[in-house]
């Protein structure tokens, strides 16, 4: 695991992988937590679950990380959820329009079933 | 707030990002702002301060920038904040900065549509004295069914 003061926590089950984000999420941080995404999604797993619920804050950065670890995930046919967003997280994709493309549940456990 | 500008001087490190952001949501709850605007303002600052380093600066960590914060007041009375950020990067033509579309789903290129999604004024210009000038304008929102000039009155908080 790629070291990262964002990443707050990484679990793993047979069907999820849920990594806890903790933080603002922008320019200083996002190239670190890209590393550690990818280092996570390099183990394919069938279910990527980010949860943002102790995001108070992310920038263009960070919404273009998550986009390209989607694109990761993706590639090996994986699913990527994205949860637990404050309001002004959730602004951030919906000024972006990238809250039509990402699938965003509410909660972790939403998450694992959607 | 009064009259009172304030002019922030940092360095094109990106760990300078979250001291603006503390200092810009400060000021926009003085100022009245509501949290949503609060967040619109901070959320644009962060933007143009990253495209300065990244472009502006070529990501270089020791360049200067310059943070200017100005009480204002829009012609129907609202309340807002005049922000200047100026660097003595790269000059692009004002021009030819732009947002690009949203249809394609990509990283980058998404700050200047943040700006000009959140902003009510925004202007880049290129000084003679070199750099990039970026001029934008944050006023407190109407509230839903307010009258004009309603949103003037100062917030219980205002004068902290």
């Amino acid at each position: 695991m790629i070291e990262n003061n964002l990443v707050k926590e990484v679990r793993k089950s047979s069907d999820a992988t849920v990594v806890a984000l903790s933080g603002d999420v922008d320019l200083h941080h996002s190239p670190a937590l890209h590393a550690a995404l990818i280092d996570v999604a390099k183990g394919r797993p069938k279910r990527l679950v980010v949860n943002l619920s102790e995001v108070p804050f992310m920038d263009s950065s960070g919404v273009g990380t998550l986009v390209e670890v989607f694109r990761r995930v993706s590639a090996y046919k994986g699913k990527m959820v994205l949860c637990g967003m404050t309001s002004r997280v959730r602004s951030v994709f919906e000024i972006t329009k990238l809250d039509r493309f990402f699938t965003i549940c509410e909660t972790e456990e939403q998450a694992a079933q959607v | 707030m009064g009259s009172s500008r304030v002019e922030l001087n940092i360095t094109s490190h990106t760990a300078c990002l979250p001291v603006v952001r503390g200092a810009v949501e400060r000021m926009a709850g003085l100022s009245g702002f509501t949290d949503d605007d609060a967040h619109g303002l901070t959320l644009a600052i962060d933007e143009a301060l990253a495209n300065v380093i990244k472009h502006g600066y070529d990501g270089r960590e020791d360049q200067p920038i310059t943070v200017q914060l100005s009480p204002v007041t829009a012609d129907d009375g609202r309340r807002g904040i005049e922000v200047q950020v100026r660097d003595q990067g790269r000059q692009t033509d004002p021009g030819e900065i732009s947002g690009r579309p949203l249809d394609e789903v990509r990283p980058g290129g998404l700050g200047v549509h943040i700006i000009r999604a959140v902003m009510d004024e925004c202007d880049y210009s290129c000084p003679p004295e070199g750099g990039m000038l970026l001029r934008m304008v944050k006023y407190v929102s109407l509230k839903k069914g307010a009258q004009t000039g309603e949103a003037d009155r100062p917030a219980a908080s205002t004068d902290a």
